[in-house]
């Protein structure tokens, strides 16, 4: 190989500095999506959301391969699991009401808000407990029971953590350090709530009423 | 030039070796005769891709130009030119990419279209052998063997694929493609062979310890030479014909052989290993690993995990002066 | 040289509009303490200037001595540089376990290795270069390089990070621990159920494999999110999208890929140790499951995976090829949206894998037509990288022969791959080393050649040393000669039917020429790398001082020193074009008014760039890497106990408790 024509021109000290804009007077964090961190909740759900879309997938793939389903074993009853919905969804208001606090930065009423949150998330996790008892399958049993409970262990585990997430974020909001960014902390717990409450209803019609109607 | 052409005749010699009883370009049916044109086509039209494209590499790195100037500024007709030149070559290559394509879609309706046939083969696989069975409509005519199938000449033979454990895969690169033999599911893939001759096969996908030792003979022959083959291997066991074999036979019904093996014609009737009613008429022993001769059947009873390690078949314990006549038995189950 | 500027200098600074938002914290109406000015007597960068500004910034910036200094850090550039070494270690990990598998190879019945030894060495080599150095060696250079080229001062969520890294780490030692006990996996690297499943593979072996996939993923994951943020959110103000370096593109488009792939193999992985482990039927046909589910799921993966590990090589050769081509890029737009093209259509191949398993014959064609169909955009980047050649004027330096070597190379492997994308040809090659030879021309042509360029064009950055000039050319002549001579044969010994993963073959199989000649190419091959190892070791403590900008390049990286300090910049640059060291060659425009002593960084707006908030970013923590230890107990603990995703996640929980726990910091006393 010949060496080129041109030699680059290497710099030996670092440049000087030319000011061109001033941060002083930017505020120091903010809502939504202009923080990074809400990108950042954004994209776990992303992938999560990508988490359960494979394991859906592979529910029907196992329904088409088998052509009979739920195989051996009869739907899961509708009790608990509809209960369970209902109160998912009215979560959605005092939801909204923690993210419109935090974001009024009302330290006194994102309190209240997310000592409901915890409530309603424990409540949930009861609730759960009990749906996982009206089943009529065992993941042992066959591969309808594997994915079945695949699927609601899924789901179980994203309320479990964003139930201990809400918990943590409660007592700390009781804390010396409930002010400032925390509220955005509050707005963010919030947005992840939604994520766990979107990714229910789909499941729970998969789980509970497609096997009625196949 | 002459340079040029001792390269090419460099790169020609190791195609030459691809002569061979376990080749894809060394056709003998008409499946791997198409394939193989095609890959030859592929072969002519991509090479020249990939020699146009190093050269416009080699000649961008070789080009005299302008010395030193502004990384930052472009000659717009320059962009316009290269622009043109790369959107023809985009253009060139979409072209190329449709019609390989179109042409290898036209070769898979070919390929995969289902012919009839006379002849059908269950093949199950197994760790790590093949199990042979050649259906009939008459049950007193079907029969199993293992590791060594026969086929008439120019006759469409149609194989059902099966597993008995884990996924393996039956090729014999001479006669057409691969297909896999997956749990739970059966495949179908359709062989045929134009010219009498051995063509080797093996397992083309991973199946544990002795994948490498899979292998399986492809006999083809004449119409009559199979019907004459397929008669024989109906037929029961060719009784001892002298007291060495009688030893012998006394020897294998005696020890745990039977839990495993099948003899037609005796007592021993295990259906987990590979038939063994007429092991002395296969060429090879434990899946296309040892030639059937006499002292590989012996070496291949004293310490089959020496030869295959990790295979199913236990060492069984014999005195010194059972293995000959046993393997001299088993040779002789023609 | 040192002058203090006042705060009255700065207050005169006219703002442009276009690189700030102007917009305040909280929602209209509210008075939001994020719009409290900062503190009088806190030190801002508006107020100290020249070598006084570096110092204060470093140490605010700066990682602690000691261990737990070392295990609590977050700056990008040491998780960086660790997770640099540490996928190249695995490069050379799995090299080592090739070349062994090569000398088994070198006649028919060779006796050196056994089958069970040797089918460990297939699984580790494929498991250790596609999870341990393929996935991590393209994330690695993004966590150390994104930032510095975007002009920031750490990667967005830092302790994430940190976490990500001891993840990986833990995940690779504990698989080669394994392996060293003679209980490595032995399954293969894409480990096909039934063999992997409760019948085939009793032990522990396959259930390593399926948690190391766990480990790297959960760290691969996280990574690209970091990667995302940080591109979106933390880009210095000015840079808009049409600016954003090509490498930086790369990356966060290969971010997006792993984002959505990987939760595939996760999937895979959960499914086969919930079948191995508590007795669920996902892959079992007697009970409803079905084997070929799992490769589904797998290849849904496992071919983005593909791009996974080539597209942050693109990203390599577009900033080499500029740099030494001494040119802009051409058709920088057609680039970036090849790459998002790729990353897209990388998720349609998948059936590719799965020809021979019997599906569809129509389904199967249309995978055909979609896996030629990336030749397109991958043609266009092929095609733009030889026009900036063509316009630019090439200087020939070590970076750049292996840029060469990468298209030498790499497009050769790309012409094999359509051929395996045609169903019938592909039932002959499949599984046989012509795919072998296919991939290794694939993935060691589009990233390891690649990477070796980016290694000594970076290395000057990472170390402030340049790298041997005349090793370097040796070491590019080796490798070039000892890969096509290890892993062209390959091609012709797969058309002859030698199928992979087969320990040894039968002498009249007519293979063992084509396999020795493999065989010295491949010791060849390795004798570069050694090669190579001595350049890194020597030219580390001996080579000449590279200043901030040895190679006269554009991007925002060169303007740090070499190595950067541990705030990157002094200043935060304001950027006015696609290459702005080459715009800006006399002084750099900056942005002023970030805390001395504070870790604050600026946050801009997605799409154009304008700069929005001065956040800060978290402190040095142990906590990830408590964290990253409690999940290692948790991961491996399941493996043995289902309860242990019980009990572990109790310390799991107290870590991240622990890690998300405000301290006694600046910003909590006001």
């Amino acid at each position: 190989m010949t060496a080129g024509s041109s030699h680059p021109r290497p710099s030996e000290t670092p440049l000087s500095h030319r000011i061109v804009l001033n941060a002083r007077h930017m505020p120091s964090y903010s809502y939504g999506h202009r923080s990074p961190i809400w990108w950042g909740t954004l994209s776990f759900a992303a992938a999560e959301g990508m988490g359960f879309v494979m394991v859906v997938g592979a529910y029907f793939y196992l329904v088409f391969i088998n052509g009979n389903w739920p195989l051996s074993a009869p739907p899961p009853d509708l009790l608990w699991s509809s209960l369970f919905t209902v109160l998912m969804l009215a979560s959605i208001w005092p939801n909204q009401m923690a993210k419109r606090d935090g974001e009024r930065e009302d330290l006194s009423r994102s309190r209240r808000d997310l000592v409901i949150m915890s409530l309603i998330g424990l409540a949930l996790l009861g609730i759960r407990v009990l749906e996982l008892g009206t089943l009529h399958v065992r993941w042992d049993q066959n591969a309808y029971g594997s994915i079945l409970w695949l699927l609601l262990g899924l789901h179980t585990l994203h309320l479990a953590t964003d139930l201990g997430d809400t918990i943590v974020l409660t007592v700390l909001m009781f804390t010396r350090h409930g002010h400032g960014k925390r509220f955005s902390d509050v707005g963010d717990n919030a947005f992840y709530w939604y994520f766990v409450v979107a990714s229910w209803p789909p499941i729970y019609v998969i789980i509970y009423w497609f096997p009625r109607w196949w | 030039m002459r340079r040029i052409s001792s390269i090419l005749l460099l790169l020609c010699l190791p195609l030459a070796g691809c002569q061979g009883w376990q080749s894809a370009l060394d056709v003998h049916g008409p499946a791997a005769s198409s394939l193989a044109r095609m890959f030859w086509i592929f072969v002519a039209v991509l090479a020249t891709v990939w020699v146009l494209t190093m050269a416009a590499l080699l000649l961008s790195l070789r080009r005299r130009r302008a010395a030193d100037a502004d990384p930052l500024v472009t000659d717009p007709g320059t962009e316009r030119r290269m622009t043109i030149t790369i959107s023809a070559a985009i253009g060139l290559t979409l072209v190329i990419v449709v019609s390989l394509t179109g042409l290898s879609y036209a070769a898979q309706k070919v390929l995969f279209a289902h012919k009839d046939g006379t002849l059908t083969l269950l093949i199950t696989g197994h760790q790590w052998w093949w199990q042979v069975t050649y259906e009939d409509p008459q049950p007193n005519r079907v029969f199993t063997t293992a590791n060594e199938i026969h086929i008439p000449v120019g006759e469409p033979v149609l194989i059902k694929l099966e597993s008995s454990d884990v996924i393996h895969s039956f090729w014999i690169p001479n006669l057409t493609g691969k297909m896999d033999a997956i749990t739970g599911r059966q495949n179908q893939i359709q062989i045929q062979a134009d010219r009498p001759g051995i063509y080797r096969g093996q397992c083309a996908e991973f199946c544990g310890l002795q994948h490498a030792h899979m292998g399986l003979l492809v006999v083809a022959e004449s119409k009559e030479d199979f019907e004459r083959w397929r008669n024989h291997q109906i037929s029961s066991a060719i009784p001892p014909s002298d007291a060495e074999h009688q030893r012998g036979m006394e020897i294998f019904l005696s020890k745990p052989c039977i839990m495993c093996h099948q003899i037609r014609g005796t007592d021993a009737g295990g259906k987990t290993a590979p038939d063994l009613t007429h092991v002395g008429s296969r060429r090879y022993i434990a899946a296309g690993t040892l030639e059937t001769t006499r002292g590989n059947i012996a070496a291949w009873i004293v310490d089959p995990h020496g030869i295959k390690p990790g295979v199913d078949m236990p060492t069984i314990q014999l005195e010194p002066n059972e293995v000959q006549p046993l393997a001299s038995y088993l040779e002789g189950l023609k | 040289m040192t002058r203090t500027l006042t705060p009255h200098d700065v207050d005169a600074v006219p703002e442009p509009t276009r690189l700030a938002t102007g917009e305040r914290g909280g929602l209209p109406g509210v008075r939001s303490a994020a719009d409290a000015p900062p503190s009088p007597d806190e030190l801002r960068d508006d107020q100290v200037d020249g070598l006084e500004l570096s110092a204060r910034l470093a140490k605010t910036w700066g990682t602690d001595k000691g261990l737990i200094g070392a295990l609590s850090t977050v700056d990008h550039k040491i998780i960086g540089r660790r997770y640099i070494v540490t996928a190249i270690i695995f490069l050379f990990l799995g090299g080592l376990s090739a070349v062994a598998m090569r000398l088994q190879l070198a006649q028919p019945e060779n006796e050196l290795i056994g089958p069970d030894l040797y089918n460990q060495l297939f699984t580790m080599h494929g498991t250790t270069m596609m999870f341990l150095f393929g996935v991590p060696i393209g994330e690695a250079f993004a966590v150390y390089l994104v930032p510095l080229m975007v002009g920031t001062r750490n990667i967005a969520f830092p302790r994430l990070n940190a976490f990500s890294y001891y993840v990986y780490l833990f995940g690779g030692a504990m698989i080669w621990v394994a392996f060293m006990l003679n209980i490595g996996p032995d399954v293969g690297w894409f480990a096909y159920v039934p063999l992997s499943g409760p019948e085939f593979s009793p032990g522990k072996r396959a259930d390593f494999w399926a948690q190391m996939i766990t480990f790297t993923e959960v760290a691969g994951i996280a990574v690209a999110i970091s990667v995302i943020v940080t591109v979106f959110k933390l880009r210095a103000p000015g840079m808009t999208l049409d600016r954003i370096p090509l490498f930086v593109w790369a990356e966060l488009v290969n971010s997006f890929v792993i984002v959505f792939a990987l939760p595939a193999v996760v999937t895979a992985s959960a499914m086969l140790i919930l079948d191995r482990l508590v007795g669920t039927h996902f892959f079992n046909p007697a009970e409803g499951g079905d084997a070929l589910l799992y490769q589904h799921l797998f290849w849904f993966f496992g071919h983005p995976e593909v791009y996974i590990i080539f597209l942050p090589a693109t990203g390599w050769v577009s900033a080499i090829v500029v740099t030494f081509a001494r040119r802009q890029a051409f058709g920088y737009i057609a680039l970036v949206l090849s790459l998002i093209a790729t990353g897209f259509l990388s998720f349609g191949l998948w059936v590719h894998h799965m020809f021979t398993a019997g599906l569809p014959q129509l389904g199967a064609s249309f995978f055909t037509a979609s896996s030629m169909l990336i030749a397109i955009p991958n043609g266009i980047q092929i095609f733009c990288w030889i026009a900036t050649l063509w316009d630019g004027r090439p200087i020939f330096r070590t970076p750049l022969l292996f840029i060469i070597g990468f298209f030498f190379i790499f497009v050769a492997g790309g012409l094999s791959g359509i051929m395996l994308a045609s169903v019938p040809l592909d039932s002959q090659v499949h599984d046989t080393f012509f795919v072998v030879a296919h991939f290794h021309y694939v993935l060691i042509g589009g990233n390891v050649f690649p990477l070796l360029a980016a290694v000594y064009y970076w290395f000057p950055k990472f170390t402030g040393r340049m790298m041997s000039e005349r090793i370097g050319i040796w070491h590019f002549g080796l490798a070039f000669i000892g890969f096509n001579v290890a892993f062209f044969p390959m091609h012709i010994t797969g058309l002859m039917g030698m199928p992979r993963r087969v320990y040894t073959y039968l002498p009249e199989m007519g293979w063992g020429n084509l396999n020795l000649i493999s065989t010295i190419g491949a010791v060849i091959f390795f004798a570069s790398f050694v090669l190579f190892l001595y350049n890194l070791a020597s030219s580390a403590r001996r080579g000449p001082m590279a200043g901030p900008n040895p190679w006269d390049a554009g991007t925002l990286e060169w303007a740090a020193a070499s190595p950067p300090l541990p705030q990157n910049f002094d200043r935060i640059p304001v950027v006015t074009n696609r290459e702005p060291l080459w715009a800006n060659r006399d002084s750099l425009p900056v942005v002023t008014g970030l805390s001395v002593d504070n870790r604050e960084q600026i946050v801009s707006t997605i799409t154009h760039g304008r700069a929005d908030l001065r956040e800060s970013t978290p402190e040095p923590s142990i906590w990830p890497f408590i964290a990253a230890v409690a999940t290692a107990i948790l991961f491996i603990g399941s493996m043995f106990t289902p309860w242990a995703v019980v009990w572990g996640s109790l310390p799991l929980a107290v870590a991240l408790i622990g890690w998300f726990w405000p301290k006694m910091s600046t910003e909590d006393e006001r």
